[in-house]
């Protein structure tokens, strides 16, 4: 094997992981605020209001139902205005964000609203506020199944980041297509699909790993 | 000048149609500790939501160490729930703190500095029995632990008010009776005003010195234990609860109960002794002066609230006016239930 399929896929590999540790960075800080509100707008919650809650939903499915390649092409206006370009790693860290929030949110949304709510009333009933609540119950009481959730998240993230190399993204993805398919190079596509798979691999272990290390019940 | 702890003046609580509290009004004193009793559905849930400043009743005032809880704005509820200790069924420890950190987070709440909690907790943690095991995760501990340290987390703030929801319900006998004690011991120790919500006779009948009783979200009785217990007649509803801690005529025996005496039969009678009169060797008394035999088949003397309580169904033979003039002078609360025909 050449030095130079090393070099390309050493780098790649890199891109990817900038590409899907930003991205799902924004995912948490995007998706988890929504998710509370959420939880928390809805019936019964810490700032009940039914109707803004139905609406925020709609939002974030809308923008689950959009197909990603679709959202790569519509959002190139945007991310030149962001980013100064519609190519390379940081322009592709854009579109994936976007897509990665609110399938975060609703995933979160999920282990938000397991937390048992008797839990919410005791601290209120210590004279905990709003923001307590979610500072010492909601969040920390959710904690495994938000890694986990964002285990999930990141796996889907790598899938997108390849596919955001068919819009010349760089990464994994862009190698698999330039080099893999279109010069019909067998040997760069296996060894690409091989390290998305070790790649996957440890992002699963490792999220398994903390979130198991985090759920003490 | 003594402030009741709790006064509870005709608090009303409707949800839709249904009544849940009805014209409700008691008082707590100091050092107090209420039972607030009644089968599921009577209010018991509404009344502790509106105690602990969770739900607004609908009508009336609830004063908690003389301030109306009713009308107090959000920021001065948050400030008055830190004077109440809640103590939970089912415990609602937070999973993803130690037991040091779930007693932790009510100080850090009120805003006591971090250098300031671990002395506190320690003590608390004393106070509990639970100085080992700090450290622990709550999925750790049994049931019984855990209450203790629901227990220790109540008191983080010394509150004026304790309020316990079911706080033995889900616990078996021993480690309630375990429960129980720590309570009681907590109540004397700090002098803490303590109200138990529960559906359990046998809870008031072990620590509590006052009794409310709810039904259908009126209270039908409202007195110390002793005396609801030791009356000679109660509400249907009291009758009902007790009915599952008092000592009841053998079902054999009971067969053959009938309304008139039998010549050479016995007659079955209830004795109740509430206090130092339940020690008086009221039926040896009884066989000495009139020759006729007496025995106990159901029951005995217990403790209620602190005080010797004595609830026994008795058997006499050859009963007469003069043996019931007798017996009344020590109970005159005294019940004939029937009389037994001879065998033969």
């Amino acid at each position: 094997m050449s030095r130079l399929i090393i070099d390309l896929i050493a780098r790649a590999t890199w891109e990817t992981t900038i590409m899907v540790a930003c991205s799902g960075l924004l995912a948490v800080l995007g998706g988890l605020p929504l998710a509370l509100l959420m939880v928390a707008m809805r019936r019964g919650g810490l700032m009940p209001c039914p109707p803004a809650a139905r609406l925020l939903g709609l939002v974030v499915d809308i923008l689950r139902a959009i197909p990603f390649i679709i959202l790569l092409v519509i959002l190139i206006p945007v991310t030149r205005m962001i980013v100064g370009t519609s190519l390379g790693t940081a322009a592709a860290i854009v579109p994936l964000s976007l897509a990665a929030i609110p399938y975060f949110a609703r995933i979160a949304e999920v282990s938000l609203r397991a937390v048992d709510p008797n839990l919410v009333d005791a601290v209120r009933t210590m004279g905990g506020t709003r923001w307590m609540i979610v500072r010492h119950v909601l969040i920390p009481e959710a904690l495994p199944g938000l890694v986990a959730g964002l285990t999930v998240t990141l796996i889907t993230l790598t899938g997108a980041s390849a596919m955001a190399g068919a819009v010349g993204a760089g990464g994994l993805g862009d190698l698999a297509i330039r080099y893999g398919y279109q010069r019909f190079n067998t040997q760069v596509m296996s060894l690409v699909v091989v390290v998305l798979i070790v790649f996957v691999a440890i992002i699963q272990a490792a999220g398994n790993a903390l979130s198991n290390h985090l759920r003490h019940d | 000048m003594d402030v009741n702890v709790v006064d509870v003046r005709h608090v009303s609580r409707r949800f839709g149609g249904h009544v849940a509290l009805d014209d409700v009004s008691f008082s707590v004193a100091k050092g107090e500790i209420l039972g607030v009793i009644g089968r599921s559905g009577a209010g018991k849930s509404s009344l502790l939501r509106c105690l602990g400043a969770l739900d607004r009743p609908d009508a009336g005032q609830i004063l908690i160490e003389g301030q109306d809880i009713t009308t107090l704005p959000q920021a001065g509820l948050v400030a008055l729930r830190r004077r109440i200790g809640f103590v939970f069924q089912h415990f609602n420890l937070l999973s993803s703190r130690t037991v040091a950190g779930n007693i932790s987070l009510p100080l850090e709440i009120a805003g006591v500095p971090r250098a300031d909690r671990p002395q506190r907790i320690a003590e608390l943690l004393a106070l509990v029995g639970l100085s080992a095991h700090g450290d622990k995760w709550p999925a750790q501990l049994s049931g019984g632990q855990k209450q203790r340290v629901g227990i220790a987390r109540a008191l983080a703030n010394d509150p004026a008010l304790l309020l316990c929801d079911e706080a033995t319900s889900a616990l078996d006998p021993e480690t309630t009776t375990a429960i129980l004690d720590l309570l009681a011991e907590i109540n004397r120790e700090l002098g803490l005003t303590i109200i138990l919500i529960t559906h359990e006779m046998d809870v008031i009948r072990r620590i509590a010195t006052h009794l409310v009783v709810l039904d259908q979200g009126h209270i039908v009785e409202n007195a110390p234990t002793l005396a609801i217990m030791g009356a000679a007649t109660q509400s249907a509803v009291t009758e009902a609860l007790l009915s599952e801690t008092q000592p009841q005529v053998p079902p054999a025996l009971r067969a053959r109960l009938v309304a008139e005496p039998a010549p050479d039969g016995w007659a079955i009678i209830r004795i109740r002794l509430a206090g130092e009169a339940a020690w008086q060797p009221m039926l040896s008394l009884l066989g000495q002066q009139y020759g006729v035999e007496a025995t106990v088949l159901q029951g005995g003397t217990t403790e209620i609230a602190g005080q010797p309580f004595a609830d026994q169904i008795v058997s006499v033979t050859g009963y007469c006016a003069e043996i019931h003039d007798f017996l009344t002078q020590f109970d005159p609360s005294l019940k004939v239930l029937g009389h037994v025909p001879a065998d033969h």
